[in-house]
């Protein structure tokens, strides 16, 4: 069945990554790609937690118009580490940096990252930037929004530089980890591991790292010039000391909008992996998928003033900018079809990473079609800044990049574990979540195009049912994501032993055991065939056989 | 329990259309919403579809394909060609919210943590409601005291950022009396979800009456019925200057440790120009307060106002002209460039003239500086 040959399945004696060497000091220190990205993995959904606290609270103030549970100035805070936190600690590592540490050297047949003292660097980086924004908190807090507009955020009381400076720091570990994929993807493939043989998880990351190596600067320094700003006082941003305020919102969606695409591609790359295995079916169009994703990076550069419409931009600027968005949704159109292509004439089995790709599937859907909205120019005009936008942003970035997160955490948790899950939990909790989102955020498109604007402490009489709903919708999610922390707790506990390949999957991870020997494979492996070739009568999974 | 469907509002998904230009959107906004629904249900319906079946049974056998060009330049081509039809007619809606007509009346609009104040070419000035005619074109000519805001219609589906040290501008032109909601739509503090108003617009009798400082009986929310008590009941005062009063009083209740950042208060001046806190009718029009802004200020003692030149250029003709500039590029002599001289005269030198004039950045409150500009405009 397998298109490799690879040296040894299993390791000696139940030596593998996770138990050898023992000893924290060792998993401090380590220099092993994989467990680096199990510690990403645990400071990301630890910081999800935080944001989906800040979530809950939102969504609880929200249920009444007026004071609920949060005074003003605490409920601004909360909408603003709910997204500092939820972009810059979870959403943008989660993926690459998280999941893409633990299986991108694996997928490539290789024994680490090209360069794992830069890897561990990274991570470090990463938390001391978390820190520093998480310090805040006890401090006198930050509000103005993840977005840090200007004058506002020069003026404000409140502690936001020392989130600034966490974005800022935690930026050059976006930066170190895209650097060393690429260079990784280029030089540790696996022999017979040609371009035309990489998963497409590997394509979505490299062009996810070309984003990270040459957005993240930009935010660096725009950061830098706001702090410097704000304790210097030198006139860049803020018009009482001679600045211009656009300029920062030039600069932050020059980062920030290819950013977008940091968060999703990856989820994208995820689900391209997902949906042939569980179709068992080669994927359709593993060029135009593979492509795509550059097209998607490239448009991502030139599309920033499309967050400007109503900033006091040009028209001219707003007629290309609002041109140029219309292309994004082209390869992104290409991606949907050809996944949902892929099932067509499959034999679907229905696991939990394929219920989270067709969660993706729906959620992303949305998300996008929403898009084309607000990339209209007039239509922008009324949505934007209101909750449109903000049900938009949620269909993509929690309905793609998040239900992404899920898949592939379902997917690999055999390989990351060694352990199986209960699949039976995972659906339950899979309905939750999915239903819960849907009841949170739809109704936002309506409050939205109704006129509801966003980062609202209190709202109209009439805005309080669809507010309601909404804010009922976020106890399903919480519900739901609190039952997948439970299971995987138990799975890790009690779960039984993962085979190697419980999903019959062609890719390099499956070739080696679960959990992979500290080295990966035992002997380096040698790709004779493309990652999807599933034949016809290749329909079953080893899963549903035991 | 609440309720979700019984409520009307609930139903539609967009408010009130009460522009021309607000009509023209709501057909652009349902063709999308259409297409979007049609593909939709061709990508979510295909996949369900699929999902049942092509379920996994035993004995089954996938069939073996990897691409097809034909299939991809479909999808490809059609939504291009539809994503172009999207983004023009987009554009000409947007092109028509942006091109002001040349005899719109002005208001400039003054946003401050967290109240919206109007200066009207009478003088006048109010707070929290903006007077405006019926059936004739309105712009608005914004700045902003502090941070950042946004001035949002929905009813007229148009939206502007307020920034300060500059102008921007939005145009209506209103086709329902009655009030419409403004919201701030840039986060600004600790009120921001209370920094509301509301468009008043007066047919033609309410809109003179106004102009004349007569009594104006109550107006009601746009779309709503007057009954006979409300006409009789409740006259809004001569002043207009209602704070904005409603019926959610929570959502005015600024936390004590409020976050307002600082800002200059206005100064009173001849007993003209008045504070954005507690608006007045003037007797004095709004050209004529620039008037005595140009000249208190000693504007005129280089600036004349019937085309001689003494140290800088007249200011008679100067709004609307076209300048060239001592770096040879030219500049439209608009509000942002008036506004730009007064506080930054070093930024660029008109050419023919010395760069001499000092900065009169933070002596001319934005209030004034509104007044200022109505007199230039009028030195024609």
């Amino acid at each position: 069945m397998s298109n490799h040959s690879t040296g040894a399945v299993a390791a000696p004696a139940g030596r593998n990554y996770l138990n050898h060497p023992k000893g924290i000091m060792t998993w401090l220190i380590t220099l092993d790609h994989k467990r680096i990205g199990v510690m990403y993995l645990f400071t990301v959904l630890l910081f999800f937690a935080v944001g989906g606290f800040f979530a809950l609270g939102i969504r609880l103030e929200l249920m009444k118009l007026g004071r609920e549970i949060l005074d003003a100035n605490t409920y601004n805070r909360f909408f603003t580490y709910h997204g500092a936190i939820m972009v810059f600690l979870v959403i943008i590592p989660a993926i690459p940096a998280a999941m893409g540490n633990f299986v991108l050297p694996i997928l490539l047949g290789a024994k680490d990252v090209a360069f794992p003292r830069l890897n561990l660097a990274s991570y470090y980086i990463f938390i001391i930037g978390a820190t520093f924004a998480v310090l805040s908190l006890f401090l006198r807090g930050a509000d103005g929004g993840w977005t840090f507009y200007t004058p506002y955020s020069i003026r404000t009381n409140t502690t936001v530089i020392l989130v600034l400076f966490g974005a800022f720091i935690a930026g050059f570990s976006s930066i170190l980890t895209g650097l060393n994929f690429i260079v990784t993807i280029h030089k540790l493939r696996a022999p017979g591991l040609t371009w035309a043989r990489l998963p497409l998880f590997c394509w979505a990351i490299y062009a996810t790292s070309i984003i990270q190596v040459l957005a993240t600067p930009v935010l660096a320094i725009t950061l830098l010039l706001l702090c410097m700003e704000r304790i210097l006082h030198i006139g860049i941003f803020d018009p009482a000391l001679g600045g211009d305020p656009v300029l920062f919102q030039h600069f932050f969606w020059f980062y920030s909008h290819p950013a977008v695409y940091i968060m999703i591609l990856p989820a994208m790359g995820i689900i391209s992996e997902v949906i042939p295995v569980f179709s068992r079916k080669p994927i359709f169009g593993y060029k135009a998928i593979a492509y795509s994703s550059f097209g998607i990076a490239l448009i991502a550069f030139i599309v920033w003033g499309h967050h400007m419409f109503v900033s006091g931009q040009s028209e001219l600027a707003n007629f290309v900018f609002s041109l140029l968005t219309m292309f994004v949704a082209v390869p992104t159109g290409v991606k949907v079809f050809s996944w949902v292509a892929t099932m067509y004439k499959g034999s679907i089995h229905y696991y939990a990473p394929m219920l989270y790709a067709l969660g993706f599937l729906e959620l992303f859907t949305i998300g996008g079609l929403t898009g084309v909205f607000l990339a209209t120019l007039a239509i922008d005009v009324h949505l934007t800044n209101t909750y449109f936008v903000v049900a938009h942003f949620h269909y993509v970035m929690v309905g793609g990049t998040i239900m992404g997160m899920m898949a592939g955490l379902h997917y690999w948790f055999p390989k990351i574990t060694g352990k199986m899950y209960s699949e039976k939990a995972a659906t339950i909790a899979f309905w939750l979540i999915l239903i819960g989102f849907n009841l949170t955020f739809f109704p936002q498109f309506i409050l939205g195009a109704q006129g509801m604007p966003r980062r609202y402490w209190s709202y109209l009489p009439e805005f309080t049912d669809l507010n309601r709903l909404s804010s009922v919708g976020s106890w399903f999610i919480a519900l739901g994501f609190l039952y997948v922390a439970y299971y995987v707790w138990d799975a890790m506990k009690h779960g039984k032993n993962a085979v190697a390949n419980p999903w019959g999957g062609l890719t390099l991870e499956w070739q080696t055991s679960s959990p992979p020997p500290t080295e990966n494979f035992l002997e380096t492996p040698v790709v004779t065939a493309w990652p999807y070739e599933y034949l016809p009568e290749n329909i079953t999974m080893p899963v549903n056989q035991g | 329990m609440f309720s979700i469907f019984n409520a009307a509002h609930a139903a539609s998904t967009v408010p009130m259309a009460a522009t021309d230009i607000a009509v023209q959107w709501d057909s652009l906004y349902s063709f999308i919403v259409w297409l979007s629904i049609f593909f939709f249900v061709l990508v979510v319906g295909g996949m369900v579809y699929f999902m049942f079946k092509y379920r996994h049974r035993p004995g089954q056998k996938t069939v073996y394909f990897r691409d097809s060009h034909l299939l991809e330049g479909i999808w490809i081509g059609v939504p291009t060609a539809l994503l172009m039809i999207i983004f023009v007619w987009g554009y000409s809606v947007y092109h028509s919210m942006k091109q002001a007509p040349s005899d719109s009346y002005e208001i400039h609009v003054i946003g401050k943590q967290w109240l919206w104040t109007f200066q009207y070419e009478n003088g006048r000035t109010t707070v929290g409601e903006v007077f405006v005619p019926i059936n004739k074109p309105v712009k608005l000519i914004m700045t902003s005291d502090d941070v950042l805001h946004g001035f949002f219609i929905p009813n007229f589906r148009i939206k502007q950022d307020v920034v300060p040290g500059m102008y921007t501008s939005i145009w209506f032109m209103a086709t329902v009396p009655g009030k419409h909601q403004v919201f701030c739509t840039e986060y600004c503090g600790t009120s921001h979800s209370g920094m509301l108003a509301q468009v008043v617009v007066l047919d033609d009798d309410q809109w003179e009456a106004w102009n004349n400082n007569k009594k104006l009986g109550n107006i009601p929310k746009a779309g709503v019925e007057i009954s006979a008590a409300d006409h009789v009941a409740d006259l809004i005062n001569d002043e207009y200057s209602v704070q904005p009063k409603t019926s959610q009083t929570s959502m005015f209740s600024p936390d004590s440790r409020g976050s307002r950042a600082s800002s200059d208060s206005e100064q009173f001046k001849d007993g003209i120009l008045i504070s954005a806190a507690s608006p007045m009718k003037s007797q004095f029009s709004l050209v004529e307060q620039g008037r005595v802004v140009h000249e208190s200020k000693g504007c005129v003692a280089c600036h004349t106002v019937d085309g001689t030149v003494k140290v800088g250029p007249s200011h008679k003709g100067m709004f609307g002209s076209r300048i060239e500039l001592t770096n040879g590029k030219f500049a439209l002599a608009d509000e942002n460039f008036i506004k730009n001289h007064i506080e930054n005269p070093k930024s660029e030198t008109v050419k023919g003239y010395a760069q001499v004039m000092p900065t009169f950045k933070g002596l001319i409150s934005e209030t004034e500086m509104n007044a200022l500009i109505a007199y230039m405009k009028s030195l024609k």
